[in-house]
């Protein structure tokens, strides 16, 4: 099972806790855990891909162990630890401050 | 007896106020929706039950929210949790924020820039829903004024949304250009007593009216004098704020634009001013006593870019003339030391035998009068910065 951490705002949106575990088949990459993300909670559609370009909303960055997957191809694997569940996928909300 | 729900919608989340008919003690529920920008909220006419929220985000985008009980629970339209991803058909739902513009060919000229800042073609980006208008017949159909400047409709309840590109396709879209809110589509106004005819005004493009169900548009703004474009009297690119119409008598509009305050006899087919003895003939809301169709409102502000009323005193204008004679109502209000806001769609009125009107600011003040304007009072003074308010008479 993938396990993926929400940020506060689409926690409250999908009605779950922090983090939620999905059922991704093989290859694990970004595409794939984000497409089982929406089917299971298809009120995220559109909060964190465009409906139409599947490009990541500008703020929002995707993590897992200790790397940024943000500008990775949506194809690309992601790492065995987080295809396994040991580690988590974050999708995070970029920090504004100053 | 009749009852009175408020509806705002602000920077950080929702909220609902509800009164008895004497407006006098005010229950407050939210936020809702705590941290997102509300843009807008609006009930059914038909089923005022049915309300309808324009929720977003910088970080995630549009979402749309309907209740169907009044504001006590909400849900985005078609994706309750746990019920089936996709439609019996396969479709995938989870669609009430895609907000698509049409470059279908069927629908002739499908435009794909219009101008930009520096004087470049720029691409349509959606960005949010700022006035969702519900219709006056069908509590599952809705219209919605988006950014960059488009009309979009629902007839399913807000589960899907499709553009009604016959406006943005209108010859002029290329020479819209942003305002410094964005290139929005703010106010949506359908006439009651013909249902093909709807008025829409965009910023900073000016006013369109289509008299035959959304196939066709033109601008109306003949009569408007803007100084800060090229031609004052351009067809289009008037930085129009708010449009106003009282039901009775829907040939007859009111706009408070960037500057000026006019009026059209005409069902838009021109304008002239009725600024009169105003302090500032800037400002962004603008609305119709909920009886008298020619008494009007407005809160006049200080502009360039100051945007605070002036001399710190929170003032509303009412004419009682249609405009040109107007009279300072200030009792209740703050008349020093005040800098706040009005923002274009933050001022309404109930339909009670003594009209009530409402604004609220970006201070995060509501403020109510129950005698049409002659005293005001808050019904909350510290709320979020204050983007929209809508006023429900229930019976």
């Amino acid at each position: 099972m993938i396990r993926v951490i929400l940020p506060h705002h689409l926690r409250k949106l999908a009605n779950v806790g922090a983090e939620v575990t999905l059922d991704v088949r093989d290859p694990v990459t970004l595409r794939s855990v984000l497409n089982a993300l929406e089917a299971n909670y298809p009120m995220l559609r559109g909060t964190i891909r465009d409906h139409v370009t599947q490009q990541r909303r500008p703020f929002l960055r995707f993590y897992a162990n200790e790397q940024d997957f943000s500008h990775e191809p949506p194809d690309a694997p992601l790492p065995e630890a987080v295809a396994s569940g040991s580690e988590p996928f974050l999708i995070i909300g970029a920090i504004a401050g100053g | 007896m009749s009852g009175i729900r408020v509806l705002v919608g602000t920077r950080k989340g929702a909220f609902v106020l509800t009164s008895d008919g004497k407006r006098k003690k005010w229950k407050v529920s939210g936020p809702h929706f705590a941290g997102w920008e509300i843009y807008h909220m609006k009930g059914s006419p038909v089923d005022p039950s049915r309300i309808y929220t324009s929720q977003t985000s910088g970080w995630f985008g549009q979402i749309i929210q309907r209740s169907n009980d009044g504001g006590e629970t909400w849900e985005q339209p078609g994706t309750k949790p746990g019920e089936p991803t996709t439609t019996p058909d396969g479709m995938p739902m989870g669609e009430s924020n895609k907000f698509v513009y049409d470059t279908s060919p069927e629908s002739g000229k499908p435009l794909t820039t219009h101008q930009w800042y520096d004087g470049t073609q720029h691409p349509w980006e959606f960005k949010r829903v700022w006035h969702l208008e519900p219709s006056l017949t069908d509590p599952d159909t809705v219209y919605a004024g988006v950014e960059d400047a488009a009309l979009f409709r629902t007839t399913d309840g807000g589960q899907t949304w499709q553009e009604l590109s016959a406006l943005r396709g209108h010859g002029s879209g290329p020479e819209w250009s942003p305002g410094a809110g964005g290139m929005c589509l703010h106010t949506i106004i359908v006439d009651p007593s013909n249902h093909g005819r709807m008025f829409v005004a965009i910023s900073a493009a000016g006013t369109f009216r289509t008299d035959d169900g959304c196939k066709t548009w033109k601008p109306i703004n003949r009569g408007l004098h803007s100084l800060y474009i090229p031609d004052p009297t351009a067809e289009v690119g008037h930085c129009v704020h708010h449009i106003a119409m009282h039901p009775s008598r829907p040939s007859v509009l009111y706009m408070q634009k960037h500057w000026d305050v006019m009026r059209s006899d005409d069902a838009g087919e021109s304008w002239h001013e009725i600024s009169g003895n105003l302090p500032s003939d800037f400002g962004f809301v603008i609305d119709v006593h909920a009886h008298e169709p020619d008494t009007i409102y407005v809160v006049p502000i200080k502009s360039d870019s100051e945007h605070f009323p002036p001399d710190g005193k929170l003032r509303v204008y009412r004419s009682r003339t249609g405009g040109n004679e107007w009279e300072a109502l200030k009792k209740g209000l703050p008349q020093r030391d005040c800098y706040v806001n009005v923002l274009r769609d933050a001022m309404s009125v109930d339909s009670l035998d003594s009209c009530g009107i409402y604004f609220g600011t970006t201070g995060g003040q509501v403020y109510c009068s129950a005698d049409a304007g002659d005293s005001w009072s808050p019904i909350v003074k510290d709320l979020p910065a204050v983007l929209s308010v809508e006023v429900q008479t229930l019976p």
